[in-house]
């Protein structure tokens, strides 16, 4: 387990966060993220805690770096340009920070799943998609695939619906099934976080409950951080929320204070539905 | 806000214009334009397929078994095309073990690895001009290298060589755009479960963009089949009477490369050797070899095109 918690000291986030008893999974610090030098810095001195097996929610309205900060947690960014990162993401239990030069982007992503905006199966069939994590780390046994690929199959709540055309090809399922294959493909690994980039964007209601439901259900074995749109969601399934404006971060803490008393006036605004 | 109200579109605002003709002439216009259009179609078309069938009106006759398994004679209608499409094999296996990997390694390395800079813009502005170099120079290329400074001599190892550098800048063109038509969502979901680059590459890059790649070579193949100046210019023979030798034999070590060796001809030599003797009987004998060599061609474009209509089929994202 991470250590307890304390306040980091920015001006710009204030924390009403009560007795503390949650254990530190990760943790932002001072974060400034830009693509480019020479462009707009998107993320401003970052600093947020990540509490394990709890639900952490990044809010705000387009455009203030929530995903941009996600994608820094399993180092996205550096597939598209040579980026720096100023300042931490610490990951506990050893405090390593994961945006370090010296640590390897594979070894990231092989610690921290994500799973994407749009479902995006490989062309492959299901058992291929869920193996392929496995396979990546050179995992042969068979009979060991099989009871990972049907245990986070089952975790990912589809199971029941997929255990007897495992070799169907993954694109013929529906849009809600190929999201949640995509969710069993990221956990049959064990990540120690899972990053979901608002997961529900692309699908109807009904696949939308399925998997809050899922998130709720998730929390007991994996600390997950999700950013979405939908406030209704983030109340729903999160514990912590973090509410981000135009690259900073405004507000943070227990999702029912943020939701019922947000203690800034932009978080206020947004939550009610005057902005964003 | 606004200080000036615009005035409505009234027959009096509009002043001259009669919108009935107005209508009436653009519709007139964009009628002109599809007939225009129908017209220069047709007779693309019409053009290759009168060669075509004044071709095959003279050669189907002539085409038979033994046309197939006889070698060019000096007697018209014993003469056949045995050495001709046994070398044309040959030297088209030799053209594919060269375009095939150069190509699609050097495409994957461009759009994966490449950093994009200057060096990398002007290497793939030149291998967009390659494509467009005349065949001859390319003959002229190898007849330097292979023949004299390397002493392949003029075997189907050099023609080969020569013809697969002919087609490599078409490999490389058409495997980097089969390889782009891979979304980037596929790749971060990849990289998202720990893959490294060349395990992405290895994993899905590859074998989702397989179908177009292969599309690439055989277009490629067909293009190298019809080839002939670079080949005369490296001195293929316009009359052979045997064939390579076998790669494979009875005995130990039952492989043999010695065909790469051989000397040979290839079908649009024997074609040409053919159309350019004063009898009308060799003509005839020519223009079957040019039926056989264009239904070859159709037919492997034909099966490119199938290929790629299957993948695309199967490939939804």
């Amino acid at each position: 387990m991470g250590p307890q918690f304390e306040i980091p000291s920015t001006s710009t986030t204030k924390f009403n966060l009560g007795v503390q008893t949650d254990f530190l999974r990760s943790q932002v610090k001072n974060l400034s993220f830009s693509y480019n030098p020479k462009e707009k810095i998107i993320l401003k001195n970052v600093s947020l805690p990540i509490f394990d097996k709890k639900v952490t929610a990044l809010i705000g309205p387009s455009g203030c770096g929530k995903t941009t900060l996600l994608r820094c947690f399993n180092r996205m960014h550096d597939l598209y340009n040579e980026v720096s990162y100023d300042g931490e993401i610490l990951l506990y239990p050893e405090s390593k920070n994961i945006l370090s030069r010296d640590v390897d982007p594979m070894e990231v992503r092989m610690r921290i799943g994500m799973v994407f905006q749009k479902p995006n199966p490989f062309p492959k069939t299901i058992y291929e998609n869920v193996a392929y994590g496995l396979r990546v780390r050179g995992i042969k046994k068979k009979s060991y695939m099989d009871e990972k690929i049907e245990v986070s199959l089952q975790q990912a709540g589809l199971w029941t619906e997929v255990k007897d055309r495992l070799n169907a090809q993954a694109t013929s399922l529906s849009g809600g099934q190929q999201q949640r294959l995509c969710i069993a493909r990221a956990l049959v690994t064990d990540p120690e976080i899972l990053l979901l980039d608002e997961p529900t964007s692309a699908l109807d209601p009904i696949s939308t409950s399925h998997i809050e439901e899922l998130i709720v259900e998730l929390k007991k074995d994996v600390t997950i951080l999700i950013v979405t749109h939908n406030l209704h969601q983030a109340a729903r399934c999160s514990d912590y929320t973090a509410f981000m404006y135009l690259g900073d971060l405004i507000e943070y803490g227990p999702s029912n204070l943020i939701f019922t008393n947000p203690s800034d006036k932009r978080t206020e605004n947004y939550i009610t539905g005057r902005f964003g | 806000m606004f200080q000036a109200q615009a005035s409505r579109l009234t027959k009096e605002s509009m002043g001259e214009v009669d919108i009935a003709r107005n209508l009436k002439w653009r519709r007139m216009k964009n009628f002109m334009f599809s007939v225009v259009g129908l017209l220069t179609l047709l007779f693309a078309i019409c053009t290759l397929l009168a060669l075509f069938i004044d071709l095959a009106l003279t050669g189907v006759p002539r085409i038979s078994a033994e046309f197939f398994t006889s070698f060019p004679s000096r007697f018209p209608e014993k003469a056949g095309i045995l050495s001709a499409w046994v070398g044309s094999l040959a030297v088209m296996v030799v053209t594919a073990f060269v375009a095939i990997p150069i190509g699609v390694a050097a495409g994957i390395y461009l759009e994966e690895y490449a950093p994009k800079n200057f060096f990398t813009k002007i290497i793939e502005l030149n291998i967009i001009n390659l494509a467009g170099v005349p065949s001859i120079t390319f003959g002229l290329m190898a007849l330097g290298l292979f023949v004299y400074k390397l002493k392949f001599g003029q075997s189907i190892l050099t023609a080969g060589m020569t013809l697969g550098l002919l087609v490599l800048p078409i490999v490389i063109v058409t495997t980097r755009e089969a390889i782009r038509t891979i979304p980037n969502s596929i790749r971060e979901a990849s990289y998202g479960l720990g893959a490294s680059h060349w395990q992405t590459i290895q994993h899905h890059v590859l074998p989702y963009s397989s179908g177009g790649i292969l599309t690439g070579v055989i277009i490629s193949l067909s293009r190298a089949i019809g080839e002939t100046a670079p080949l005369i210019t490296i001195g293929a023979l316009t009359f052979i009477a045997f064939l390579p030798t076998a790669p494979v034999s009875e005995v130990f070590p039952y492989v043999s490369f010695q065909w790469l060796s051989d000397a040979f001809t290839v079908m649009p030599i024997q074609m040409f050797n053919w159309v350019s003797r004063p009898q009308k009987e060799f003509h005839v004998n020519a223009a079957a070899t040019g039926t056989v060599l264009l239904i070859m061609t159709l037919l492997m474009n034909g099966v490119a095109i199938f290929i790629r209509y299957r993948f695309r089929r199967r490939m939804k994202w």
